[in-house]
């Protein structure tokens, strides 16, 4: 009985599906679908090539450095990095005085209430503070930036496929729009057209436009292309804090695991062997 | 389950050497689960955040003499209080010896700026908060402060001197930074 | 035990007397996972799957419980307190991407598991009852993970609470009711990430229960092996202990070791990046895609595009997607062979590892991907042979098949010598 209801539950199934199939089937033939405009002429990221890429693969405390001051100098101004307080930097290799000095002359200073008056200010930041957002609220960074929201940069090598490249390759990726374009897809007015970017035009503009935009203080010579590199270096720190930290204990424990599973299929062996050596003997 | 035969007819050394391997990755078993149960208890002490809370700067210019105010560190209440000539010299002429805790007035400020006592307004005894600090607040029988859940009386430089409270309200460790901000932690 | 010759526990020590006569909790563990429970001796090891499990279960509360000790279930805070535990507490970060990383491989060696059990048809008479409480541990472990990915408040995880509660919408009548009552509200929040912060951390203690009916449903009749043919005396048995525990011991590392590479270099490999922006109610991410364990069944359910009758599509693919689940419940009324394990069915073999497993696997891929053409189709003629194979074939087979000869005996074909000469 329940296997007349399954069959009869199985062939409807299979119908429904089949007649769902067929008008498909004859829509794909009929009208074959395009791929969209965005498809064709969006690229994948480029790959720079990172030191804190692979198994074995660490931060560059310098690069760390130097993608801070391009953070700081150009991004900051429109950019937030809410999860990432300024006590994190001396994970790059700042003491915690200078730490203090960054968080003291930092662009925007953290809000506070004046304690006498109650009234809304601000304060030089401490190391203990989160880094201030340039703007108050959203509305704000959407009045200020053509309606278009300046997304918070702390974890955006996590929220993107391929974050880390794909961040170097938006930063440097700004081109004029390829002449076949459509029109419908070439960049409007405070549009800007990048291959990177999921829709082909970006509302940003070039943010990193000129060589020696920013002056580094180990003397690197400061092109397009390295205030980029470093800058997602850096970004992929703020993003993963702990890898180094991760990678490392995670050598370890395999290394563990590895031993230890060589020792239990020994025992498994040793406590089988005289079940095998039956065997053989029968 | 018919007789394993094998090891019977092998000589002792070579069952001992099996029963090493057992043994050997059972151990090595235990001590991963005990690795392990590191981080599960390490992530219930304080966070990174919470210790870089622990220190706060404190603008003490508004506070007159015989006042205190009540500040936070590290989510404990910090009694401030810019003491009288009265009272350091009451406070100085206490005889240490006959003291709970032994401990001078000097111990408990700064060479300098004796006028400024500076302690966590937590009760040795269990946690609450003393008495005293505010105005009008009763300072119990050695003109200092009293804790009213158990009865424990402290003098005027928070020294034990009555009730259960073991030891004197405890000083953290501060510094004035310029003439007005001391830093406390 | 149905076993008479079963190892009978003896206390060592006086204290151990003293305990048995008042909790026998140590004779219960003997006769439940040690020296006191006789196991078939030929189990290869898809037999390891059901502990390793266990042991899943065991990570993710263990995590779990610890990660609730620093998650906020708010929807102002709740994102940044999840990157609280990445960035400041102790340890945080491991414990995290072990327990979002757990929830995948607890759902891969289930579905081995599952599988093993479909194969050797482990859910025939005398084991019904185990299926059937495994089923009802799947669902339950389906509704967690649902309920845990919604907690990061991500992205994913605000469209993914939305698209899933919007499938009890398509019930006629009170559809629209019954989702807004699972919600709390007209759209996932606060009320609805407090609810399922609750039950997430509640069910998986469920599970725990229901884990031990199902063992305890499995020590009657003992457990099933490859060659799917009874017990037919001592000779075909071994103690759990120390054999198994050793050989599960051994998976065990096997086990970890690629948790452990997963966890510690490619932790985020398979999550989604959207679930790294902070939920957005006005912005649905391109590309909404459930976990990869849910995939065939999310593909079944975007397989029907078109109304049929008097039936709408949207409810024709909630209705497929639930009866896909649903009609395992009935297997071992459809699958009526005599024979159990698959290595003796001929026919029932050639359609299980080319007709069932590249249709998962197709459906899989198909539940991952958008839903644009040719894909669509795809999962139209995969969730076909889904059904196909599950309601049509499997009852049709079992009817006309011809098995191969059975061995006499679970020794037999250990030795492959007959029973006498082994005894």
């Amino acid at each position: 009985m329940i296997r007349l209801f399954g069959i009869l539950a199985g062939l409807g199934f299979v119908v429904i599906l089949l007649y769902s199939f067929t008008f498909g089937a004859i829509n794909f033939i009929k009208e074959p679908p395009v791929k969209a405009v965005e498809y064709q002429f969006h690229k994948h990221p480029e790959k720079p090539g990172f030191a804190h890429e692979g198994v074995f693969g660490k931060f560059d405390r310098g690069q760390l450095q130097r993608g801070l001051k391009v953070y700081k100098e150009v991004c900051a101004a429109c950019h937030s990095m809410n999860l990432v307080a300024f006590r994190n930097f001396e994970d790059l290799g700042y003491s915690e005085g200078q730490v203090k000095t960054i968080a003291k002359n930092w662009a925007t200073e953290t809000p506070s209430i004046n304690p006498e008056t109650g009234e809304v200010s601000s304060r030089p930041s401490l190391s203990s503070d989160q880094i201030p957002s340039p703007y108050l609220n959203d509305v704000q960074a959407r009045a200020a930036n053509n309606n278009a929201l300046p997304p918070d940069l702390s974890l955006m090598t996590k929220a993107r496929h391929d974050g880390t490249n794909y961040v170097y390759s938006l930063l440097t990726g700004y081109t004029d729009p390829p002449s076949d374009l459509p029109e419908e897809n070439r960049p409007g007015t405070g549009l800007y057209y990048n291959a990177y970017f999921a829709n082909l035009n970006i509302a940003m503009a070039p943010p990193l436009n000129s060589e020696g935009q920013v002056t580094y203080d180990d003397g690197t010579k400061a092109s397009i292309d390295q205030m980029a590199k470093d800058v997602s270096a850096f970004l992929a720190w703020t993003a993963e804090p702990k890898m180094e930290a991760r990678k490392s204990i995670g050598l370890g424990v395999i290394g563990f695991l590895i031993v230890f599973t060589f020792l239990a299929y020994l025992s498994y062996q040793n406590i089988w062997a005289d079940l095998k050596a039956q065997k053989r003997k029968d | 389950m018919a007789e394993p035969e094998t090891t019977e007819t092998n000589e002792g050394g070579e069952i001992r050497r099996r029963d090493f391997i057992n043994i050997a990755a059972v151990s090595f078993a235990g001590v991963g689960a005990g690795v392990v149960a590191l981080p599960l208890l390490s992530q219930m002490s304080p966070s990174a955040d919470v210790l870089a809370l622990a220190s706060v700067e404190v603008d003490v210019s508004s506070i007159e003499v015989g006042q205190a105010i009540k500040t936070t560190w590290r989510k404990q209440p910090v009694f401030i209080r810019n003491l009288t000539s009265a009272e350091i010299a009451e406070s100085k002429a206490v005889n240490i010896g006959e003291l709970r805790d032994p401990a001078t007035f000097e111990d408990r400020t700064l060479p300098g700026k004796e006028n400024w006592l500076i302690m966590l307004g937590v009760c040795t005894h269990l946690g609450c908060i003393p008495l005293g600090a505010a105005q009008g607040e009763i300072k119990g029988e050695f003109d200092g402060y009293f804790c009213p859940c158990h009865g424990s009386h402290y003098d005027a430089a928070g020294r034990i001197r009555k009730g259960p409270a073991p030891t004197n309200l405890e000083v953290p460790e501060f510094s004035f930074v310029s003439d007005t901000v001391v830093k406390i932690g | 035990m149905s076993f008479p010759w079963a190892k009978q526990y003896t206390p060592e020590n006086d204290f151990m007397k003293w305990m048995d006569s008042r909790l026998p909790l140590p004779r219960m563990v003997y006769n439940a996972v040690g020296a006191g429970y006789p196991v078939p001796r030929n189990l290869n090891y898809f037999w390891n799957f059901g502990a390793l499990a266990g042991l899943a279960l065991v990570i993710q509360i263990l995590t779990g419980v610890i990660l609730a000790m620093h998650y906020a279930a708010n929807v102002g805070v709740a994102f940044d307190s999840v990157e609280h535990i990445m960035r400041n507490v102790n340890s945080g970060w491991l414990l995290r991407y072990a327990h979002m990383n757990g929830a995948s491989f607890f759902f891969i060696v289930v579905y081995i598991h599952i599988f093993r059990g479909l194969f050797y048809s482990s859910y025939k008479a005398p084991r019904e009852m185990v299926w059937l409480l495994g089923l009802v541990i799947f669902l339950l472990m389906m509704a967690t993970a649902f309920m845990g990915y919604v907690l990061p408040w991500g992205q994913m995880s605000f469209w993914g609470a939305k698209v899933i509660t919007g499938l009890f919408s398509a019930i006629p009548l009170v559809g629209p009711a019954l989702q807004e009552w699972l919600l709390g509200g007209f759209s996932p929040d606060n009320a609805t990430l407090n609810r399922f912060f609750s039950l997430h951390f509640v069910l998986p203690f469920v599970i725990a229960g229901v884990i031990i009916l199902h063992i305890w449903a499995l020590h009657i009749p003992g457990s099933s092996n490859p060659t799917g043919i009874e017990i037919k005396g001592e000779q075909d048995t071994i103690p759990f202990h120390p054999y198994y525990t050793a050989k599960d011991g051994f998976g065990l590392g096997i086990f970890l070791i690629f948790f452990c590479i997963l966890t510690f270099f490619m932790p985020n490999f398979l999550g989604h990046p959207d679930n790294y922006i902070p939920a957005n109610e006005l912005s649905t991410p391109a590309h909404i895609v459930p976990e990869w364990y849910f995939w065939p069944f999310y593909a079944i359910l975007r397989a029907f595009t078109f109304d049929f009758l008097f039936i709408p599509a949207k409810l024709l693919g909630v209705i497929a997607m639930f009866g896909s689940i649903l009609l395992l419940f009935f297997l071992p009324w459809l699958d009526k062979s005599p024979v159990r394990s698959g290595h003796y069915r001929p026919v029932f073999r050639k359609f299980f590892w080319f007709g069932l497993i590249p249709c998962i696997i197709l459906l899989g891929y198909l539940g991952g991907a958008p839903a644009e053409e040719p894909y669509v189709m795809l999962s139209q003629l995969a969730s076909a042979y889904y059904f196909a194979h599950f309601l049509i074939i499997l009852p049709l087979i079992s009817m006309f098949e011809k098995p191969i000869p059975l061995p006499n005996s679970i020794t037999e074909s250990v030795t492959g010598k007959p029973l006498e000469s082994a005894a």
